[in-house]
């Protein structure tokens, strides 16, 4: 088991009996470099090869749709760990570099989020496309998307956002 | 002329779907000696019986011949019923037109006219067929268990119980077996000794029971109910009468660096010794091939220091021999050392490298390190150790092809006790599968993986070897696909559960068949698990294949339950389906070649002596004990007299019923 992950997921990941269930049903898994099951059993087998996983696409493909984990019969929380592996792999500075774009629109939307309480739409293609420097993509869709409202100008904000405020603060 | 029922059963749809049943019932009609044919859907069920029935009242038949199933499938179903209508149960045949006819057929009318060939055969079989009487032979209610592990014990405790009289022996000069040495059982942690060691004192104090310890089977004569057995006591050198146990000789004894058979070499014992504190009878004895006395004539120690004059140095081994009805053997196993075929795990070249049974001894608290985990070579508690599973064990290349059943339990426990003595310590299992099937078994594996972070590691280690001191263990991991090299300061290998090295020998003397692992046959892997092909004889334990504790004394109640039903008889009736030796007018044409005598797979050809008027011999002939006759026809085939046949498959019965099938 790994030691730098233990305190967070070693009461479930212990669990595993890599029967494969998670990667046969996992609809993201044919876009993944390590299946879902591989993922859990590199954590089982210590850091030297957490470090793999880390490096990999999988942890941030992985949707969060929660199949995985409502199917799973040891129950072991699959997206938390990849969540967790997500965290690490950025503090460690490990990305793929396929995966840079995703963490940009993790942090264009937590962005939006810290600052308003919500997601701000435009706010977040903007940062979005500042970060990744893709500046046109897709810009032909915007028109359409005015149109139908999917797009608003001005954000909204919540009304206590102090407690959004103090969640960021503590995480 | 005889008056003979033809009954045809269509077994539903079995038999009816590709035989004209009616047709061949309207045919065997008109059979000569066929008084009535019948035919009905289903002969076996009550109604049909009732149909044969009742026909052997109202047409006063002589024989029956039920066209059905094969006589395996309900010969005993009819005959049962022509019984039950006083007719005697060896007139009935079946002839088989399910098996050997409708399911292997599909043209309907080839069928029907081959079903009626086989009819006309079982009928001209069976006018030739005589009324037989089952063979009552006397029992001796007294039996014999071989081998006093926990299996041979909890035998001998369940014989005795039900009342009947028990002699159980064993080779070493304790009972006891492998579970004595073990330190605690799966799936429950119980402490072995704790659970075997009151066992094995009522054994000693049973009333029925007769322990004969450090003993061994010479020869075994007779048959089911009537054996005499011929036992082997080695001489002890000490009288157990006088001898009480007091145990100064072995303390006195100036040979110490024997190792400890008990203790798998990780331990002493001296010359004199008895094998574990807990020994029964608590009792020591001499082992000749290192005592010097024996050896030199000099030292003489433990006599002079005896205070009760027990040792006896001019003690011989002797003959005992005993009338048993039952055998009951209970010899277990053996753990193989792997160095015998896996030279690349290094066993016997590195101290730290063990087997299970040895760490069983590590971790028991009567075991040489009075229970704390230390690694043989220099006694330092290990703080990485490695268990293999497997070592040997489905392995078809090395001749152990089989799964020994009790590694993946015993090392998930072995992992677990390491952990609960050193919790420091990190263990890594590399396995195959776990089989972990029995009740709370895989709660037990997963308890050891979960709470007490056993890693296991799936997949076959190719090599140890040393490293600057050190342990590498080289494996792979084939769930994530990587290489593994582990340093490990001890590593232990659950080595495959073998046959004991005598069983063949000990198989021959008894006359029971062994498979090619050399574990004992069942008669049925399923339905006969307990017996032997041999009539009399049966399997408790291990010792017809690998298995666990609770397997094995769940085997040895069906032993006792099987040995009470033998003995709840006074006497025994068996099948007459035996060889007899034909006799033309009065005349033995046997000419003494004794052919028969070789091809008898049950020793069942006796000689006897033929003499004349002046009670000369006039020459010697073979005689079939029909106690042991098992009805196989070896000795009818072979013999080139013509002199022996076999009852209810008589020469004249067989060319009857070729000729009657041609006769169409």
């Amino acid at each position: 088991m790994s030691k730098c992950m233990e305190s967070e997921c070693n009461s479930y990941v212990v669990k595993c009996y890599q029967c494969g269930k998670c990667s046969a049903g996992c609809q993201i898994s044919p876009f993944m470099d390590y299946l879902p099951h591989q993922v859990v059993r590199f954590v089982q087998l210590g850091d030297i090869y957490v470090d793999k996983i880390l490096q990999s696409k999988s942890i941030w493909y992985c949707a969060g749709c929660q199949t995985c984990f409502s199917r799973c019969p040891q129950q072991v929380n699959l997206p938390h760990l990849m969540d967790l592996l997500c965290e690490r792999s950025s503090k460690l500075k490990k990305i793929h570099p396929e995966a840079r774009k995703i963490l940009a629109f993790h942090k264009s939307f937590l962005n939006g989020v810290n600052r308003f309480g919500r997601s701000f739409e435009l706010g977040l293609v903007g940062e979005f496309k500042l970060r990744t420097f893709n500046l046109f993509q897709d810009l032909l869709l915007a028109p359409a998307m005015i149109f139908k409202g999917k797009i608003c100008f001005l954000p909204a904000k919540i009304k206590n956002l102090a407690l959004v405020k103090v969640l960021f603060k503590k995480s | 002329m005889s008056r003979i029922g033809v009954f045809v059963c269509h077994c539903g749809e079995n038999i009816g779907r590709t035989v004209d049943c009616g047709k061949v019932a309207l045919e065997s009609g008109k059979l000569q000696n066929v008084a009535i044919s019948i035919d009905y859907k289903y002969m076996c069920s009550s109604p049909g019986q009732e149909l044969i029935k009742n026909s052997i009242r109202e047409h006063g038949l002589d024989g029956v011949v039920v066209a059905a199933c094969s006589p395996r499938m309900h010969e005993k179903t009819f005959r049962g019923a022509c019984a039950q209508a006083a007719l005697n149960p060896y007139l009935c045949e079946m002839a088989n037109i399910r098996e050997h006819c409708s399911w292997v057929h599909d043209d309907k009318e080839a069928a029907t006219a081959k079903a009626m060939d086989i009819v006309r055969s079982l009928v001209a079989k069976t006018v030739r067929n005589e009324k037989l009487f089952p063979i009552k032979i006397p029992v001796t209610k007294r039996a014999l268990v071989i081998g006093g592990g926990v299996g041979g014990i909890q035998t001998a405790l369940d014989i005795a119980n039900s009342g009947h009289e028990v002699i159980l022996i064993d080779k070493s000069p304790s009972i006891g077996g492998r579970m004595a040495a073990l330190s605690e059982t799966f799936p429950t942690l119980d402490c072995s000794q704790c659970i075997l060691t009151p066992k094995m004192v009522d054994v000693a104090q049973h009333s029925k029971i007769k322990l004969v310890t450090y003993a061994e089977l010479e020869s075994v004569e007779g048959f089911v109910g009537n054996f005499k057995v011929k036992i082997r006591q080695k001489a002890r050198y000490v009288d157990p009468i006088k001898c009480t146990g007091c145990g100064l000789c072995s303390q006195k004894c100036p040979v110490k660096n024997i190792a400890s058979e008990f203790d798998e070499g990780l331990g002493m014992r001296r010359a004199i010794y008895t094998p574990f504190p807990q020994a029964i009878p608590n009792r020591p004895v001499i082992d000749k091939n290192n005592c010097t006395k024996l050896k030199t004539g000099k030292c003489g120690v433990c006599q002079k220091i005896c205070q009760v004059g027990a040792i006896n140095y001019e003690d011989k081994d002797q003959i005992v021999e005993y009338e048993v009805g039952a055998i009951v053997v209970a010899t277990g196993l053996r753990a193989l050392e792997t160095r015998e075929i896996y030279p690349e795990y290094g066993q016997g070249r590195h101290k730290d490298i063990i087997t299970a049974m040895q760490f069983e001894r590590l971790a028991s608290a009567s075991g040489p390190t009075l229970g704390v985990i230390k690694r043989p070579s220099d006694g330092k508690v290990p703080e990485k150790i490695v268990f293999i599973q497997c070592a040997g064990s489905r392995d078809s290349n090395a001749g152990y092809p089989y799964c020994s059943k009790i590694c993946c339990m015993y090392t998930a426990k072995h992992a677990m006790l390491y952990k609960h003595k050193v919790h420091d310590g990190k263990a890594f299992v590399f396995y195959m599968d776990i089989r972990a099937c029995g009740k709370n078994y895989e709660e037990f594996v997963r308890r050891g993986i979960e709470e007490d972070e056993t890693s296991y590691l799936r997949g076959r280690v190719a090599k140890i070897y040393e490293e600057n001191g050190q342990l590498v263990v080289n494996g792979i991991d084939t769930l994530s696909g990587e290489k593994m090299s582990i340093k490990a300061d001890m590593v232990v290998l659950a080595t495959a559960m073998s046959a004991q090295l005598e069983s063949v020998h000990l198989a021959q003397l008894l006359g029971i068949s062994y498979d090619q692992n050399n574990f004992y046959s069942e008669l049925h892997p399923k339905l006969n698990p307990v017996d032997t092909a041999t009539a009399g004889i049966f399997l408790a334990g291990s010792c017809a294949g690998p298995r666990d504790i609770p397997d094995t004394v769940a085997s040895a109640g069906a032993v006792a339950a099987k040995v009470g039903g033998l003995f709840s008889k006074e006497l025994l009736e068996r099948e007459p389906i035996v060889a007899c030796t034909k006799s033309f007018s009065n005349m033995n044409t046997c000419s003494g070649c004794f052919s028969c005598l070789q091809a008898c797979p049950y020793g069942a050809i006796e000689q006897e002596i033929i003499v004349d008027k002046k009670q000369q011999q006039k020459k010697m002939v073979a005689k079939v004990n029909q106690g042991l006759c098992q009805g196989c026809g070896s000795c009818v085939s072979i013999c080139r007299a013509g002199c022996l046949d076999l009852k209810g498959f008589s020469d004249e019965q067989m060319y009857e019923s070729i000729i009657g099938m041609g006769g169409s």
